[in-house]
Formats: structure tokens, C-alpha cells, sequence
């Protein structure tokens, strides 16, 4: 067991965690942060997605002790104040989420997306970039359209 | 319409929770002292079991608990069932294999639940469950359905030849002597592609047992928690039903399989107690989703369709053989029969039709209703043979469709169901000018010049849902009726709460049906709540699937509110002094016939609990009303899908570059919510076509696509933005005229994808996923064979 501490949505945290334990375990069951989801065993569908130091990942494929230290964000802190951060008002706005279980994983993608490809985001590129996100209930057709709008008033 | 009523655009309510990541999934749920569960299961397709050897374990691995099916026949617990009684033709009844929830002698398919360990953590649940070592006997066994009757293997002792009904419908003789006169007959053969429904959220369940109340509670992952209640309770015997509530909270999509009562959440509400009462949770990993989740389709078709000279439809008849998996599961039996065969008219007036129907045990996971259940296999044999009998006979496949529509209604087709209302042609017209059905010709030659092949398929569905009039069910073999309930409760302030049988996993009730009560009480949205998925708020429903929670569902609360709204009427009556005859209700005001006497719905409600103005001995206190709505029919939501692709040569890459979906579900409450579901249904049906694919392989009888790194699920790449426009008549079967829209995309899809592709091939068929790879080797097969 090892002690590990990082910054969750701003917020100093600690645990005792095994080596093998996963982020998205530590999210999830240490810290009771359950709206980052797990929906699949290879690393595909990206319910899990976080921000690690800026970066999204598959908080199903990092370990915790490997994010020892790091300043970590989940789909918990994109509201600041209780306002409602533009890329979740744009889902709500387009009805980019049916059951909502790949929601909080398409959100941290995208606003991921947008910092690393700018607010002006064209179709085929939200396409292609959501290549490791699946949603089975929306046919993605509303969550490109989301994903639009909310770039812009990011 | 106002801004927030039927037909408007209504964001939706349930939204703040899932975009701030607050939603409930049941894994999400944690009981104080809960333990774990993990499920030992088969590594062999068929096999008898020698014997479970169960080690000793160290306290330090934290088991609680190991029960196997011994166990479970210990404590008298009853198996899983089928709730749909099918015929077979000799009369003779379906053959139902016994379905223990822990496995009893014999494992029947890779992945079946043989054992299960309780204990402290979920690691060490799943360690454990690694260290008990089952001795089995392998059996001979048969994955692929067209083998099943031939095979050595003997699944079932009740089904010899592996047989579970040998079913038809429909008229043999005229359908033969249809054929006699017939100027041209087309005959195919289709495979409608095992699907695994990968719900994205994987099925959970937490079993806990109060013992100081001796009572029951279980969080489950299901699309109807009475139902799972209720078989629980009649068929498992774990408990009466009122010492056993079961919640399903926040569901991240069903599908379809979320609807079968499965072996997982029964064992965990049973070892809760058996372990001296403590909560046993248990999460399916993915990989258990692919093995033990209900697979959808899985039938193999041979189709013949009679002709006269001016393609006139004279004739259909088809054969199909159904896999059912390893044991029959809650509805299964129902899906190839009165869910598709009922359907093979089409859009089409066909004199004469007959099926035939041979359900056949295969040693793998059972397989039952997936998004569309039967109506996306009648519609691929309906539409495929149709389009290829139009090429056949060089007429324009719209052309060939407009020949032949009913257009005439109430029209009765010869496979049972009776068409209401409709307008094939409006669907059609409306489709061919989105799709710009008429530049075609100058798309695909402009596409030549790129080496690209162009090609476009048409998909003219009709399907049967709105599920369903429970006598008529019941006649043919349904165990259960299929009505909806629902209460409405106003509160004294004037706010209302439904309770409704209807359950929402992505489907978006809080807000459609806020939508109906808000415009018909004249009251603000936004004091409408919606309650939903908890037997012990909600007395009794059948839950959603089978596209019902708006013709059903929702008509149980118009019932309900036609009630509050004729004793609010009474209440009003008398507090304003006049006859009830005089009372009008108009947007949320009751007022006197000319007069300027009224008073507000929230006055009202007030004044109902108040209870000092009205005679207590006629009209009782409160305003509280409940409806069972049982539908008179199916509804029949039909339309026409337009499928344009353009493949790639050298990499036999098929792209969507357009979909034209026109859809007519009668009455639409929200726009927005119905979009949504056409394009989720048509990405399913387009994953059917082109990416996914469930295999067993033969030798082994291995799941060989047990993961999504085998299994293509589509992605945002896959499919297009889709073009979508609507048409309406109104469902003449419920007073608010709706058809039901969840499943159409699902239905329609696949053939509009196959039509397109064989098009652009100039094949006549090919196997589902055209995956590149198929769709490479096809045009290098046919270019080779020309060389």
C-alpha cells in the first residue's frame, strides 16, 4: 500500500492505495467522485476521461501512484460557483446526451479538443478527435453539434 | 403550442445531473457493509460439470461466501424463465430447457454462471473466483443457428435436435399458388448478424436483505424494475413481492437488454441473505457484457417474392432458422415470431404471405430483444428482397415501392397485424426530395471520375410497436399483459408529481412527459416531477422498451389527468358556487360559463386538500388519480430511410456521405428528444451493417469478439450528420395520436445500408458487416473472376 496525494478539482486529497489500483478506482471509490465512469476493460470507450496536468487520459489506463502529485480534473469541477461550464450548457443546449454514462467522458474530451485545436472546430475534425469516445445512444450526431457551439463560448 | 407543451423543444430537466457528473448509476451506489460479488463462469461452450473444488481460504483474502447452483437447488430457488408460450405447428408447446441461476450439472455456453464468490473487495472476489477450480466433461457443441439441428450436440434433454418451436404464420396454399402465376420470382438469402447490444453502461446489481424487517431491496440496472420484481418474486420464490423492492436509478442505455430478469442481480438479492444480511454488489465488466448479456438477431433467411408483370407484389414466403442461445430467455421466444413475421407485409399490400419459423438452442449466450426485436429482421427481408427484385425487373426502386403501397386504411395485412393509418407515399416523396434522389445519377458519375463507386439504397419500413394490447398478447402466448399505469398527484400547492410504470434510460421522461402535463394543466413546467424506477413509489408498470413510453405510457397519464381535471371540475364547482356543468378548464384556469368567476389549477388543488368547501360524503378530499392504460392496438410507426454511400476500391472503405431518414410517429411531444432518437437508432443499425459483428467460432465455440478491440462499435466517424424530416398521421388508436419512435432508426438502417452498398457493388448481396475488408474482396472477387 502507498500513500499518495494530489490535487482533485483544485482540492488538496490523500489515500492509501495498492500499486495496482487505477485512477479512475481512486476517483470513483476512494474519493466517492463517481461521475467519471468506467463502461469498458480496453481502454476504449472513454467514459473515464480526465485531465491529468492539463492533459486528458484514460484514468482507466493510469495508475493512481503514477498521478502521485498531480493536479487532476473531473467532470465534478467544470462548474465553477455553480455555473455551468459553456461545453456542459452546449450539451444541454444541442441534447448532446441521451442516458448520460458517456457524458461526462465526451465533456473532458472535448474541452481537451478545444485546447489543443483552437474554438473553431469543424465537423470532421470533432469526427475524427472523438474517435476514442463511444456513445451508443446519441448516433454522436447531436454531441458534434454540442461540441461546436461549445468551443465557441469557451 | 407554447414553449414548453406538446410539440415544443423542451430542453431536457434530467440533463444538470449527467452533464455535472451527479448522475445515480447503480454501481455508483454503495451500501454500508456491502460485499462483493464476482461470477465464476463456463470456459467451455458445453460441458457437464464433475465437480467444484473450492479451497480454503486465509482470512486474509476476504471471502464471505462461494455458492454454486447446489446451493441455490438447496434453498428451493426457481430458475429463470420465458415468459411467452409459442406453438409449434403441430400444436406442440416451445421446448424451455431449464435455466438455473447457478448453473446445475451442465454449462451450456462460454460464460455461464457456474459459481459465484462474496467477499470483502471486489480484487478479492475476482481472486478468488480464480482459485476454485470446476472440473468439467466437455460435450460436443454448435454455435452456428443453420447447424444447430444436425449437430451431435444435445443442449437441451427436452429439445432433440436442438429444436425449440418449428413456428409459422400466414396462409401456405394461396401463398403457393401466388407463386404458381407469378411472371418473375426473386429469391435471397440473408444473414441478419448476431449482434451485443453494449449498452454503455455495463449491467450491475446490489442485493441486500434488512434483516431486522425481513425485507428485500435491490438496485439493478433493468428497463422494468416491477417486472424484475415480479419474476423475482413469483418465479425465483426469493420473497413475496412486498417484502422486495427493486430500484432502478439513473441507467446508462438498455437497448433491450436491460429488460431480462438476468442470473447476476437474482443471486445477489438471494446471497444477501444467505450471507446473514449484507449487501452483495456486483458490476459486469465489459468482457462479461460481451459473454453474458442477451445478444440481438442471429437468424438466417431464405426469402422468395412472387411477381406479376408490372411488379405487382403477389407473394412472399421465407424460411428462417433463429438462434436462441443456450437457454430461453425472458422474451425470446416472442422476437422471431409475433415481432417478425407479423411484419413481412412492409409498406406493401402483399395478398399472400407465409413463414416459417425453426427456433434452435445453440451452445451460446441467450439471445433476445435487441432495439427493434424482430422488426429490424422483417424489415432487412422485406426491403433487401424488395430493392432486389426492382433491380431484377430494371424498375426504379422507388417506383416499384410506389406500386405496391397500401393506401388505403384500416388495411388488414395476411400475417395478423391490421394497419391503422399511414401515408407511404407522403414518407417516400418527402425522402427522394431530401435526398435529392433525382442528381444522383450525377453524384455517382462524378464520383467515378474519383474512382469512388457511389451507390443508394432505400428503406421503406414499417414496424409495430407502441407494445401492446394485452388480450391480444395474451392469445398468442404472452405471459404477462402489456398495459401502462400511471398517478398523477397534485400536491395542495398546486404542483404535481406523476408516478409513472414507464422507466427512462436515456429516453428523456422527466421532460416529455413533464411536456404533456405542464399543456394539459396549464401549469409551469418546471412544477411537473416526473417519478419513475422504484417499485415502492410506483405501484405497478411494465416498464420501456417496444417503443411504448409514449403511446402507452404517456396515454396512462392523459387518462390520469382526464381524471384530476373531472374532479377538479367538482371541486371548483362548488367553491365558485355554480353547476358543474358550467365549469370550464382552459390553460390552468377553471372558470364559470359567463362569468368572470375563476380560479387558478393551484387554487383548486388547494381547496381539494382544504376540504372545507365541498360536501366530504360525495367528493372525497385530495386530487390524486391513477390510470392502468391498456392499448387497443399496435401503433405502426413507418417512413423511408435513404441511404447514399460512397466506397473506396482500394481500401473497400464505405463512407455514409448521405442519410435521409422521413419518419412519421404520429403525434411528437418534443423534436428535439425524437431526433435524438433516430440518430442513435440509425448508428446502431449502420453498426449492424458495416462495423459490428458477434462470432463464435465453430471449433472451439469461443466468443471470439468478447471485447470492443473485436467487436467495431461505431464511431463518430461512421456515420454522417443525418438529414431527417417528418411526416404525420396521427395514431388513431390513443387520444394523443402517438406511434412511438425508439426503435425506427434501428429498423430501417440496416437495409438502407445493404441496398446502398450492393448498389455501388453491383452485387446482389453481401454478408453483414460489409467491413472494408468484405467489401475489398468482393470487388477484387468479381474483378478477378473477370480476368
Amino acid at each position: 500500500m502507498s500513500a499518495i496525494s494530489m490535487k482533485v478539482n483544485g482540492k488538496a486529497v490523500c489515500g492509501t492505495v495498492e500499486a495496482r489500483t487505477l485512477l479512475v478506482e481512486f476517483l470513483r471509490e476512494n474519493l466517492g467522485l463517481t461521475g467519471t465512469h468506467v463502461g469498458c476493460d480496453t481502454s476504449q470507450c472513454g467514459a473515464c476521461v480526465v485531465h491529468v496536468n492539463g492533459r486528458a487520459i484514460k484514468s482507466c489506463t493510469a495508475l493512481a501512484i503514477a498521478c502521485d502529485g498531480a493536479d487532476v480534473a473531473t467532470v465534478e469541477g467544470l462548474a465553477k460557483n455553480g455555473k455551468l461550464h459553456p461545453m456542459q450548457e452546449a450539451f444541454r443546449e444541442h441534447h448532446g446526451l441521451q442516458c448520460g454514462f458517456c457524458t461526462p467522458g465526451m465533456l473532458m474530451a472535448a474541452v481537451d479538443l478545444v485546447k489543443r485545436k483552437g474554438k473553431k472546430l469543424d465537423e470532421e475534425t470533432i469526427r475524427h478527435e472523438l474517435e476514442g469516445n463511444i456513445c451508443r445512444c446519441t448516433g454522436y450526431h447531436n454531441i458534434v453539434k454540442a461540441i461546436q457551439a461549445g468551443a465557441e463560448n469557451m | 403550442m407554447s414553449d414548453t407543451g406538446i410539440g415544443a423543444r423542451v430542453k431536457r430537466k434530467e440533463d444538470h445531473r449527467f452533464i455535472t457528473g451527479k448522475g445515480q448509476y447503480t454501481d455508483d451506489i454503495n451500501l454500508k457493509d456491502q460485499t462483493y460479488a464476482y461470477f465464476v463462469r463456463s470456459p467451455h461452450a458445453h460441458a457437464t460439470i464433475k465437480s467444484i473444488k473450492v479451497p480454503k481460504w486465509k482470512p486474509e483474502e476476504g471471502v464471505v461466501a462461494v455458492f454454486t447452483g447446489d446451493h441455490v437447488a438447496e434453498d428451493k430457488i426457481g430458475g429463470l424463465i420465458c415468459g411467452w408460450m409459442i406453438h409449434s405447428k403441430d400444436g406442440s408447446p416451445m421446448k424451455a430447457g431449464p435455466h438455473p441461476i447457478l448453473a446445475l450439472g451442465k454449462v451450456r455456453y462460454v460464460g455461464d454462471h457456474v459459481a459465484v464468490v462474496i467477499a470483502e473487495t471486489k480484487e478479492q472476489a475476482k481472486a478468488a473466483a480464480a482459485k476454485i477450480n470446476v472440473s468439467y466433461d466437455v460435450l460436443p457443441h454448435v454455435v452456428d443457428a443453420a447447424k444447430a439441428t444436425k449437430s451431435k450436440a444435445q443442449i437441451h434433454d427436452v429439445a432433440p435436435d436442438n429444436t425449440v418451436y418449428e413456428w409459422s404464420l400466414g396462409d401456405k396454399a394461396a401463398t403457393e399458388a401466388a407463386f404458381q402465376r407469378a411472371h418473375h420470382v426473386t429469391k435471397l438469402d440473408l444473414v441478419n448478424n448476431r449482434l451485443i447490444p453494449n449498452a454503455m453502461e455495463p449491467r450491475a446489481a446490489i442485493g441486500s436483505y434488512d434483516a431486522g424487517n425481513d425485507h428485500f431491496t435491490l438496485y439493478t440496472t433493468s428497463q422494468n424494475p416491477h417486472v424484475a420484481r415480479l419474476v423475482i418474486s413469483a418465479f425465483h420464490g426469493i420473497a413475496p413481492e412486498h417484502k422486495l423492492r427493486v430500484i432502478a436509478p439513473d441507467v446508462g442505455g438498455g437497448f433491450g437488454s436491460k429488460i431480462f430478469i438476468y442470473a447476476e442481480e437474482v443471486v445477489c438479492t438471494w446471497a444477501s441473505k444467505r450471507i446473514g444480511g449484507r449487501p452483495v454488489k456486483w458490476t459486469a465488466e465489459r468482457t462479461e457484457s460481451f459473454l453474458a448479456d442477451a445478444h440481438g438477431r442471429d437468424h438466417v433467411t431464405h426469402a422468395e417474392l412472387a411477381m406479376d408483370e408490372q411488379g405487382h407484389i403477389l407473394g412472399l414466403k421465407c424460411h428462417t432458422i433463429a438462434g436462441m442461445g443456450a437457454y430461453l430467455s425472458t422474451f425470446a421466444s416472442c422476437v422471431p415470431t409475433y415481432l417478425y413475421a407479423t411484419l413481412l407485409s412492409g409498406q406493401y399490400a402483399i395478398p399472400s404471405i407465409y413463414a416459417e419459423v425453426d427456433a434452435v438452442y445453440t451452445n451460446t449466450a441467450p439471445v433476445d430483444a435487441y432495439r427493434g426485436a424482430g422488426r429490424p429482421e422483417a424489415t432487412y427481408v422485406v426491403e433487401r428482397i424488395v430493392e432486389t427484385a426492382a433491380r431484377e425487373m430494371k424498375i426504379d426502386p422507388a417506383e416499384f415501392r410506389r406500386r405496391n403501397f397500401v393506401k388505403t386504411f384500416p388495411h388488414q395485412t395476411p400475417v395478423i397485424m391490421t394497419y391503422d393509418a399511414g401515408d407511404y407515399d407522403a414518407s417516400l416523396e418527402k425522402a427522394l426530395e431530401i435526398a435529392d434522389y433525382k442528381g444522383f445519377g450525377q453524384r455517382k458519375a462524378a464520383a467515378a471520375k474519383k474512382g469512388k463507386l457511389r451507390g443508394i439504397g432505400f428503406a421503406n419500413y414499417i414496424e409495430a410497436c407502441g407494445i401492446a394490447p394485452s388480450a391480444a398478447v395474451g392469445s398468442l402466448g404472452a405471459g404477462v399483459g402489456l398495459w401502462e399505469s400511471a398517478e398523477v398527484r397534485v400536491n395542495p400547492v398546486g404542483t404535481v408529481e406523476v408516478l409513472t410504470g414507464s422507466h427512462s434510460h436515456g429516453q428523456g421522461h422527466e421532460t416529455t412527459f413533464a411536456q404533456l402535463v405542464s399543456d394539459r394543466l396549464g401549469i409551469d413546467i418546471n412544477t411537473v416531477a416526473i417519478v419513475h424506477g422504484d417499485t415502492d413509489k410506483v405501484q405497478f408498470g411494465m416498464g420501456t422498451y417496444g417503443s411504448r413510453s409514449g403511446a402507452v405510457g404517456m396515454t396512462a397519464i392523459a387518462k390520469a389527468l382526464d381524471k384530476v381535471e373531472a374532479k377538479a371540475k367538482k371541486v371548483a364547482a362548488h367553491v365558485m358556487e355554480a353547476a358543474e356543468g358550467d365549469i370550464e378548464f382552459k390553460d390552468g384556469s377553471f372558470s364559470v360559463k359567463g362569468t368572470d368567476k375563476k380560479m387558478a389549477f393551484g387554487e383548486v388543488a388547494l381547496a381539494a386538500y382544504v376540504a372545507h368547501k365541498f360536501p366530504t360524503s360525495e367528493i372525497e378530499p385530495g386530487l390524486k388519480e391513477s390510470a392502468f392504460h391498456d392499448p387497443t392496438n399496435f401503433t405502426f410507426p413507418a417512413g423511408c430511410h435513404i441511404c447514399e454511400v460512397e466506397i473506396d476500391r482500394d481500401t473497400g472503405v464505405t463512407e455514409i456521405v448521405n442519410w435521409t431518414a422521413v419518419d412519421d410517429f404520429g403525434t411528437i411531444i418534443n423534436p428535439m428528444i425524437v431526433e435524438g432518437q433516430v440518430h442513435g437508432g440509425i448508428t446502431q443499425g449502420v453498426g449492424q451493417a458495416l462495423t459490428e459483428n458477434c462470432v463464435y467460432d465453430s471449433d472451439s465455440g469461443q466468443l471470439i469478439t468478447g471485447s470492443f478491440m473485436d467487436y467495431c462499435m461505431p464511431r463518430a466517424t461512421d456515420v454522417p450528420s443525418f438529414k431527417l424530416g417528418f411526416t404525420e398521421t396521427k395514431c388513431p388508436s390513443n387520444p394523443l395520436g402517438m406511434k412511438g419512435c425508439g426503435e425506427a432508426g434501428a429498423i430501417a438502417a440496416p437495409a438502407a445500408v445493404m441496398n446502398a452498398v450492393t448498389d455501388a457493388l453491383g452485387v446482389k448481396d453481401l454478408a453483414m458487416p460489409a467491413s472494408p475488408h468484405m467489401v475489398w474482396k468482393t470487388l477484387h472477387a468479381t474483378k478477378m473472376a473477370a480476368e
